[in-house]
């Protein structure tokens, strides 16, 4: 094959995985602190990708049209907002319901997501159409060979990197990220430790969505659309991608989101006439994944005090 | 005593008498039921208000119009351009015995779903917007009929003219669904009888987000022409992708994305692209200046859109078959099978016997400054501006 044709591969892939790496993170970080699995993590990009894209529109309507002031606003205000969000759902819906069998949660944040995504039909002006999402960043294209680098794309992935890279940083070297894994370990002495067990909780929902906004924006301006049902499947891929890694890691979650945007680009390239079938090929193969490893590639690590 | 209940006798009888009158006139025009529907929420929304507003349209100017026989209402649905829905409504319509017939579908997917359940319950229907030829040709049906023409001799036209643009290798994109598949079958086929060929062929989903990896092969095949056979939500994505990648292929489409919205979505990268659609564009029409007209009056949020016209000459001649044999399911079927030749703003209409309307033309559109524009209008045609790659 052709270089320049596999580059392209690569890179589709590659920003294909970015954005569900980013949605899985925010699955597998909820997992991993309160033990359950928030189904409106999806609809909650949704919401914020839209708020980002009024956000756009005042902008547009009070005169500010430079393109890297609306970027920095859409981004600022979509994640911010999906932050406080993500930490409402968390205090008002999650954690009052900690108790209860977690396939209630599942349940009950399921149902909050088509109530979120129904809002967004419904009460966003003409909510029900797909809305031509702006692009934003410079349009600027190098062809080396039959390979189209664009440089949005690279902006776009770098940006996607640089959170992951933050979230990692702050899990694994801040104080915080250290309470939310003692959290994540054991809930009960992180509680005895003296770390404020809600705090940290809503801090984690808050980062989770924010991220998963991050993601809503990424795809709004690299597809240079939205809709309301956006976040439906990037939800059931990102979870998938979450459950393959390895649920409550968030390495596991990276790996799972690039591995799924492998599998899909594998299936369209690689199956001739069955390009319509590579999502089926991309979910069978996290099947056959899941049934020869049930906890996931990268399993959590749990041992037992004999 | 006698006189007062006398008094009141009389009294009671008069207001009686005045009372039925007065009920009779009101009860002088009788009330009938028909049904719009189409997709008016969803990627194609835009094509279903559309629809909706020309049939109501054509609802409105018959109760406007006192010779008319029957007071009309028309019970709206949303079939949502889903299958699974379209029959659940379908079937709501079509148990309603009040609804004697009605306007359904532009989304072929559900048209072609819902034929069953419109027979099982004797409901006669006029599709305005769907293209696949099985909807009217894949069964014996007597209560499905359709006043817009079907995807065969739109892919014909659009074969037979691709290749004389000089366009001969293919790719094709086609969507998993029966419009889709449809198209893609028709198109093959036409396109191998004209010397054309077909390089390789990619199913995707109707709802599907992200090309770049069909458009990657695509691009690797060096083809001159990109054939799209699906609606405008992934028409547009597809031709934003193409640009993406780098990709300088002729797009060329059918009736699926000759909309408004396809423009809108695009915006300067719609420039060029091809599209067929059966029928003349409305303007051109026998009846349109006075359909536009008359829809420019009743001042409509939305745009009839492509199809607009369609709906409102699938209402008119149902308002039209109501008027004449009476408000019967069965008489309103008998009578639409034997519709030759009936004035309508789209041009003469014949049900041939699947209750196909054998409409022959089919139009060339090519998209020219933000606007659909006939081909033979535009600049394309002249040579002022060149086509993709010539």
């Amino acid at each position: 094959m052709d270089p320049g044709l596999l580059a392209q591969f690569v890179a589709n892939g590659l920003m294909l995985g970015m954005m569900y790496a980013l949605v899985a993170v925010g699955f597998t970080l909820f997992f991993g602190v309160l033990d359950i699995i928030k189904f409106s993590h999806g609809d909650v990009l949704t919401v914020g990708t839209f708020a980002g894209f009024a956000v756009y529109l005042g902008l547009q309507a009070i005169g500010a049209t430079n393109p890297w002031l609306q970027v920095v606003a859409v981004l600022l205000v979509a994640t911010g907002a999906m932050a406080i969000l993500g930490a409402l759902i968390a205090k008002y819906i999650v954690m009052p319901l900690k108790s209860a069998p977690p396939l209630n949660i599942l349940l009950v944040t399921l149902m909050l997501g088509t109530v979120l995504r129904e809002c967004v039909r419904l009460f966003f002006p003409d909510g029900a159409n797909p809305k031509r999402f702006p692009s934003l960043l410079p349009h600027d294209a190098v062809a080396l060979g039959s390979f189209n680098l664009r440089l949005d794309s690279v902006l776009l992935f770098l940006g996607g990197l640089a959170v992951v890279v933050a979230i990692h940083v702050l899990i694994n070297r801040t104080k915080l990220g250290l309470a939310i894994r003692a959290v994540a370990q054991d809930e009960e002495t992180a509680k005895t430790m003296g770390i404020n067990f809600t705090l940290i909780v809503l801090v984690t929902f808050a980062l989770g969505s924010a991220a998963a906004a991050f993601a809503g924006v990424m795809n709004g301006l690299y597809y240079n659309e939205i809709n309301f049902g956006m976040g439906l499947l990037l939800g059931v891929i990102g979870f998938s991608a979450a459950i393959v890694g390895g649920l409550g890691n968030i390495y596991g979650a990276i790996l799972g989101g690039f591995l799924f945007a492998a599998l899909q680009t594998i299936g369209a390239v690689a199956l001739p006439f069955a390009s319509a079938y590579k999502d089926v090929f991309a979910f069978a193969v996290v099947i056959a994944i899941m049934a020869w490893r049930p906890t996931g590639l990268i399993a959590e690590k749990t041992s037992a005090r004999v | 005593m006698k006189v007062a209940r006398k008094l009141f006798a009389s009294a009671a009888a008069l207001a009686l008498g005045v009372g039925l009158a007065a009920g009779s006139a009101a009860a002088a025009k009788k009330e009938v039921k028909v049904v719009f529907i189409g997709p008016l929420t969803g990627g194609v929304s835009v094509n279903g208000l559309g629809g909706r507003n020309s049939a109501d349209l054509a609802v409105r100017l018959r109760n406007a119009d006192p010779k008319a026989k029957y007071k009309y209402e028309m019970v709206v649905l949303d079939d949502e351009c889903k299958p699974n829905v379209g029959v659940q409504v379908a079937t709501k319509a079509a148990a309603d015995r009040a609804i004697i017939a009605g306007a359904t579908h532009y989304c072929s997917a559900v048209a072609i779903g819902t034929v069953d359940t419109y027979h099982k319950f004797g409901l006669p229907v006029v599709v305005w917007g769907a293209v696949l030829p099985d909807i009217t040709y894949g069964n014996d049906y007597k209560e499905i009929h359709r006043v817009n023409g079907t995807m065969i001799n739109q892919n014909e036209v659009n074969a037979k003219f691709s290749t004389g643009q000089g366009f001969k290798k293919f790719a094709v994109i086609h969507d998993t669904t029966d419009y889709g598949k449809g198209h893609n079958k028709y198109f093959s086929e036409y396109l191998g009888k004209n010397g054309g060929k077909i390089v390789g062929t990619f199913g995707v989903t109707a709802d599907q987000q992200d090309f770049n990896a069909e458009l990657t092969q695509i691009k690797s095949l060096n083809v001159d022409a990109i054939y799209f056979g699906g609606l405008t939500p992934i028409g547009v994505r597809i031709r934003s992708q193409m640009d993406k990648l780098g990709i300088k292929a002729q797009l060329v489409g059918t009736s699926g994305i000759v909309s408004d919205a396809f423009i809108e979505g695009l915006g300067p990268l719609a420039e060029g692209v091809l599209a067929f659609r059966e029928g003349a564009p409305v303007e051109k029409l026998p009846g349109g200046k006075f359909f536009m007209q008359k829809y420019a009056e009743a001042k409509y949020a939305e745009s009839p859109e492509a199809y607009g016209a369609f709906a409102f000459a699938a209402m008119s001649l149902i308002l039209d078959t109501i008027e004449r044999v009476g408000p019967d399911r069965k008489k309103v079927t008998a009578a639409l099978g034997k519709v030759k030749n009936v004035d309508s703003i789209v041009g003469k209409i014949s049900f041939d016997d699947h209750g196909q309307n054998t409409v022959a033309a089919i139009t060339k559109y090519v998209a020219q400054d933000g606007k659909w524009v006939v081909w033979e209008d535009s600049e394309y045609a002249t040579g002022k501006r060149k086509l993709a790659g010539r």
